[in-house]
């Protein structure tokens, strides 16, 4: 992203300075530098083991970077935890659906919701009170057709419904952010179709940035795509220049 | 919805239904139900961190053990505690509890799983050390003798029949509150992290410290349970602090169902129960209880409030969840032969 220029006068919802994390001797980021604006769709691939959802967890503070540098919203967050990161706007999904399998579908939402209000410490009253969060958990069902499954446990939805409450749950918090770890591993083209369709559906002004292996996802959603190779960005550009690569084809897409 | 309208009246009628029945039998029942009552606040205690955080406590009788050896020490060293005092020295043991699990907290909170296990019963037993040590203070093997029970206003606690309904009272204010807790947005963040907490924090919990308050309240549940358990039992010794009776704690949670504070009450009144009658008939009867908890562990492990559940499944199971379980609802006919 190095045609990137601060100029026009808006911070980076995110970026990433010299971002690099080791694992003993195993480098899983390295270097890794990039930004990201408001609005923005950035999509990541890379080979299985590229260092993608390591890259995450970084950002996320899951894992404390070994070097460089996360910045969200232009303050630096490299030391936080999760949490405060949370809290300033930033959302993400899991590539293994990390649900809460045996509350309703509505209690997850709910959960969400509550995430970012400092009522969640409130011991003295019933969380069925909050008519607001309540309001809040049925409009994001709603949006998402979940409306009918509200009082089912999320363990008997099937894997596709399961993605799809995972998105909800990021989106719950209202981010400005949204970090997508393969929102479309193991659904079916179909299920896919939907998905992408759906994540096309929001608010044009929440930045995502996605890992996503199914490539026509990515070629739908993103606006531009970074190659990660062995924890290193190998190529940066719009989609329609990285399908033409040949250093792209070469490690990921196959030359074929 | 329904079903849960339904729980919560039975509770009450359970409720009415022991205020009403036990004050009317003999002695020996009304102090068999007062020490499982007392005992029950410990039990929905240990609850809130086994079945709604997620955190096998196996430390839990140190702060019954705290709320009892300074009721105990109040009251024979310093004679306070036994008029209206008592109230000061309830409030007192919730406070001891409540801090002591806060610094037990600060070194277990760290760990998870079967090491948050290890560090709990280590510095539970470290109370009991310090309470089968401290000869001065605790008296020892010994323990310590109540004399007296308080006498406030017209009430005398002396009186078996006005302890009782101190000590339900209580016990009913307790399950109120914990109920409470449990159904508030903060409870409900204890199920989220006992059902994930990397997903929790990505959320914006900060988990530490939901567990950590939690861990702190439970402690406080802990002390009150053991203000009352002092002067049920009239003596206070290093066995109520001993590994045994943390758990204890941690059976009849599990027997009764975590996760439903009513299920540890249903526990404690089955273990006191069981123990009394079956004390008296054979000298074998530990292992009758040993039974029990194996069985429930194997065969129930949602315990015993999950029964309803359990049963509710297996009748919608032929037509709704027939796909999941196979042979058994293919063929019911030879299944049944």
């Amino acid at each position: 992203m190095s045609a990137d220029t601060p100029g026009n006068g808006q911070t980076p919802v995110l970026e990433l300075k010299d971002l690099s994390k080791s694992f003993g001797g195993l480098h899983a980021v390295r270097g890794v530098t990039f930004r990201i604006m408001p609005g923005d769709r950035k999509a990541i691939i890379g080979p299985n083991g590229a260092g993608k959802t390591t890259l995450f967890n970084l950002i996320t503070g899951i894992f404390p970077a070994s070097s460089g540098q996360v910045l969200l919203f232009g303050k630096d967050v490299t030391g936080w935890q999760s949490h405060r990161r949370t809290a300033l706007g930033m959302a993400r999904t899991f590539q293994i659906t990390s649900l809460f399998p045996r509350l309703t579908v509505l209690d997850n939402v709910l959960l969400a919701i509550k995430g970012l209000r400092s009522s969640k410490f409130v011991m003295w009253r019933f969380l069925s009170s909050y008519r607001d969060v309540y309001d809040k958990a049925h409009q994001l069902l709603e949006q998402a057709a979940f409306t009918d499954r509200a009082n089912t446990e999320v363990r008997y939805l099937s894997h596709g419904e399961q993605r799809q409450l995972e998105i909800v749950l990021g989106l719950a918090s209202d981010p400005k952010i949204l970090l997508l770890d393969e929102p479309a591993a193991g659904l079916s083209s179909g299920e896919s179709v939907e998905m992408t369709e759906f994540l096309m559906r929001l608010d044009p002004k929440l930045a995502i940035l996605l890992i996503e292996h199914d490539m026509d996802v990515v070629f739908d959603l993103a606006h531009t795509i970074s190659v990660l190779h062995f924890g290193e960005v190998l190529e940066t550009g719009k989609p329609e220049q990285i399908k033409n690569s040949q250093k792209v084809q070469e490690i990921y897409l196959g030359t074929g | 919805m329904r079903s849960h309208t339904l729980k919560i009246l039975m509770v009450i009628v359970a409720l009415a239904a022991i205020a009403v029945v036990v004050p009317n039998t003999n002695s020996f029942v009304i102090l068999l139900v007062t020490r499982a009552l007392a005992f029950s606040i410990l039990v929905m205690s240990l609850d809130i961190l086994l079945g709604y955080t997620g955190l096998a406590s196996l430390g839990q009788a140190a702060y019954l053990g705290v709320g009892a050896y300074a009721t105990a020490i109040f009251a024979t060293k310093y004679h306070f505690g036994l008029g209206w005092d008592f109230w000061l020295v309830l409030l007192m043991g919730i406070l001891l509890g409540a801090a002591l699990a806060a610094v037990f907290g600060l070194l277990a909170i760290r760990a998870s799983g079967v090491y948050f296990l290890m560090i709990t019963l280590a510095l539970g037993q470290c109370v009991w050390g310090l309470a089968y040590r401290w000869n001065s203070l605790t008296g020892g093997d010994n323990g310590i003798n109540l004399r007296e029970r308080p006498k406030f206003g017209g009430l005398d606690l002396a009186n078996e029949m006005t302890f009782f309904f101190l000590v339900f009272g209580v016990f009913v204010v307790s399950l109120l509150l914990m109920y409470t807790l449990v159904r508030s947005p903060f409870g409900r963040s204890l199920a989220g992290i006992r059902e994930r907490e990397l997903r929790m924090q990505i959320l914006g919990y900060n988990t530490w410290l939901h567990k950590y308050i939690a861990f702190i309240i439970a402690g406080g549940f802990g002390g009150l349970s053991g203000v009352l358990w002092a002067h049920t039992a009239g003596i206070v010794s290093p066995e109520n602090v001993v590994l045994t009776t943390s758990v204890d704690a941690l059976l009849m949670a599990v027997l009764g169902g975590a996760g439903t504070l009513v299920g540890g009450v249903i526990g404690a009144f089955i273990v006191f129960g069981l123990r009394e009658f079956l004390s008296t008939l054979v000298p074998w009867w530990q292992y009758v209880l040993g039974v029990v908890y194996v069985a429930t562990i194997l065969y129930l492990p949602t315990g015993l409030m999950g029964i309803p559940e359990r049963l509710r499944q297996k009748r919608a199971q032929p037509d709704k969840h027939g796909e999941a379980t196979g042979a058994a609802t293919l063929h019911p006919a030879e299944k049944r032969s």
